[in-house]
């Protein structure tokens, strides 16, 4: 298009697009016929999903009446949040160190499963171990601990070292382990080939060929990967403590079941806050560690 | 054969000097964040009553319950392998597989639900918070603080509130759900958003199109397949999250999954993890499959 040549008037740029349309439809049949197939095929799609919905909402006994009834004591819970307050002094004390404790869980756990998933990423790596069955097998077994989720690890860690928040750090740290393990090695098998081959064509043995190929290579982007999980930790943290494992979980479940709102507010305010801090934080360290190199999560 | 040829010493010194200082700075650095870090552990060691004696000591008891947990202690199989026994008897391991596979089914109708009501949600809200489409300064700021509290707080903490006002069941469970799917959801799709081909938006609005046609027939063919894919992976997480959503009480296999591990059912335990990871399995195969098939074919 030419920058001087002044608009032309609607309606000729329609009549224009109207001459065009035959030859465009002849170009084009897909677009301008579509199969009425594929047609069907999108509609069936879309009655599906609807009727899935309404089997769901048949089936999960929901009713109006509830619902309703349920929308208007929201509102009153909502109406009394305001203004949210942490009661006396002694239990804005106690609510500074839970939060204390929300951060050391998500903190500690994150780095145990760090330095424990940091040899299981080589072993499931399929690049490092080339054995076929090690690879199945670390793979599924990573996979399994991954689908049990963090709040259920908590309650298996409880029978061990009892309530509080150490069952809390162990929790994270199993799940995460999964977690970690299974990116760690996926990180590894994405890795670049040429500086391995190069270690290896000098002379350098497999160790070599870890220590001075993969691992500077792989550690920017495994430091990137922990620094998104304590961010993400950081919310686990928070609710971990329903089921007794400490953190803030613990006093927010409380006060919701003593009906507490302005107080229940304001532990939700000091988690978002909380939460905005340190993902500004690890956003700085992740900048200054590795600049602004892009890390991909697959 | 390349000759290497060095420079004079005169010349060389204060490069040396200069590579010195740098090694050394950044070593000071290392050294630096070393001690934060030390600090920080030792400060979370004490505030998360780490006991490591406790542990060590308690060991025996983890490596115990995984073990317990595949044993039979009751009934007339007491001390053998579980597996030895899978049928569906009254004292076998999956005695009440009927009514499991009935929370189980609970668990991915929560799930299903809460991901689709969440993903509409998301689905309206991304078009109002992404930076190109969005109509004014003001709707877009409001809209994008909306789906950041959604996501932010943890859908635990809604489903307890919201067993209080709903009462004990599922449908808290699928509006704790949708409200953090509608904030993390949204965030993605509006960043999809943000990233489409402006010029067929820019065409319908030439030819006279409104914003709701614009959106309709400009932008929504280029993002379809990449929301879809989204969503489904929101579902996978979805499904692990409606599976504990029964230990505050708001419907799915996790109610059954709690009072199991708290009476110590042993058997239970290991039957119903087994469930849960056998389904989560199967639906992370299933999704990945049709999201590559999507992502691959659709475009």
């Amino acid at each position: 298009m030419k920058p001087a040549s002044p608009p032309a008037p609607p309606d000729v740029l329609r009549t224009q697009a109207l001459q065009q349309r035959p030859a465009l439809a002849v170009a084009y049949p897909q677009i301008f016929a579509p199969s009425p197939w594929r047609r069907l095929l999108t509609l069936a799609i879309i009655a599906g999903a609807l009727g899935l919905m309404i089997f769901a909402v048949w089936q999960l006994d929901f009713s109006w009446s509830r619902i309703w009834g349920g929308i208007g004591k929201l509102g009153d819970f909502v109406t009394h949040m305001f203004p949210p307050s942490y009661g006396n002094e002694a239990r804005l004390v106690l609510y500074l160190k839970a939060l204390g404790e929300t951060l050391a869980i998500a903190f500690l756990g994150t780095l145990l499963a760090a330095i424990f998933a940091f040899p299981m990423g080589f072993l499931a790596a399929s690049n490092v171990v080339a054995n076929r069955l090690v690879h199945i097998l670390s793979r599924r077994f990573l996979d399994s601990i991954r689908a049990v989720d963090t709040l259920i690890w908590a309650l298996i860690w409880i029978n061990v070292v009892g309530l509080g928040p150490f069952a809390g750090v162990l929790a994270i740290m199993t799940s995460d382990f999964g977690a970690f393990g299974k990116l760690f090695s996926e990180a590894l098998e994405n890795l670049d080939r040429k500086a391995g081959e190069g270690v290896t064509s000098s002379g350098g043995n497999a160790l070599h060929r870890i220590r001075f190929a993969l691992i500077p290579q792989v550690i920017p982007i495994f430091f990137s990967q922990v620094l998104y999980y304590f961010e993400s930790n950081t919310r686990s943290a928070t609710i971990i403590g329903i089921v007794g494992a400490g953190g803030i979980g613990s006093v927010l479940s409380e006060r919701i079941r003593e009906n507490e709102w302005p107080e229940v507010a304001f532990l939700v305010l000091l988690i978002l806050l909380i939460v905005a801090i340190i993902d500004q934080v690890s956003s700085r360290l992740r900048l200054s560690f590795i600049g602004q190199r892009n890390v991909t999560f697959s | 054969m390349t000759t290497f040829v060095r420079l004079p010493d005169a010349q060389l010194l204060p490069h040396v000097l200069t590579y010195r200082r740098a090694l050394a700075a950044r070593r000071r650095q290392t050294i630096a964040a070393m001690i934060v870090l030390g600090l920080a552990i030792i400060a979370a060691t004490v505030m998360a009553e780490v006991d490591v004696l406790k542990l060590v000591a308690n060991f025996t008891n983890f490596t115990s319950y995984l073990q317990r947990i595949f044993l039979f202690d009751s009934g007339p199989y007491t001390g053998q392998l579980v597996v030895l026994h899978p049928g569906l008897g009254t004292d076998d391991w999956f005695w009440g597989l009927p009514k499991w596979l009935k929370l189980l089914g609970e668990t991915l109708l929560i799930a299903y639900l809460g991901t689709a009501i969440g993903a509409a949600f998301a689905f309206i809200f991304s078009f109002y918070a992404a930076d190109n489409l969005g109509k004014s300064r003001t709707t877009r700021w409001i809209t994008k603080r909306l789906l950041e509290f959604c996501r932010t707080v943890p859908e635990l903490v809604f489903a307890l509130i919201f067993v209080v006002a709903f009462g004990v069941g599922a449908l808290a469970g699928v509006l704790a759900l949708a409200i953090h799917t509608t904030g993390a959801l949204g965030k993605l799709f509006s960043e999809v958003v943000e990233n489409i081909d402006m010029k067929p938006a820019d065409g319908v609005i030439a030819s006279g199109g409104s914003w709701t046609e614009m959106v309709r027939f400009g932008v929504l063919p280029q993002i379809l397949s990449n929301f879809t894919s989204y969503g489904l992976l929101r579902f996978e997480i979805n499904v692990r999250g409606a599976s504990i959503m029964g230990f505050v009480g708001a419907g799915g296999i996790g109610q059954e999954l709690l009072t199991a591990i708290r009476k110590f059912y042993y058997a239970d335990v290991s039957a119903i993890l087994v469930l849960i990871i056998v389904t989560v399995m199967v639906i992370d195969v299933a999704t990945e499959y049709v999201r590559h098939h999507l992502t691959g074919a659709g475009r």
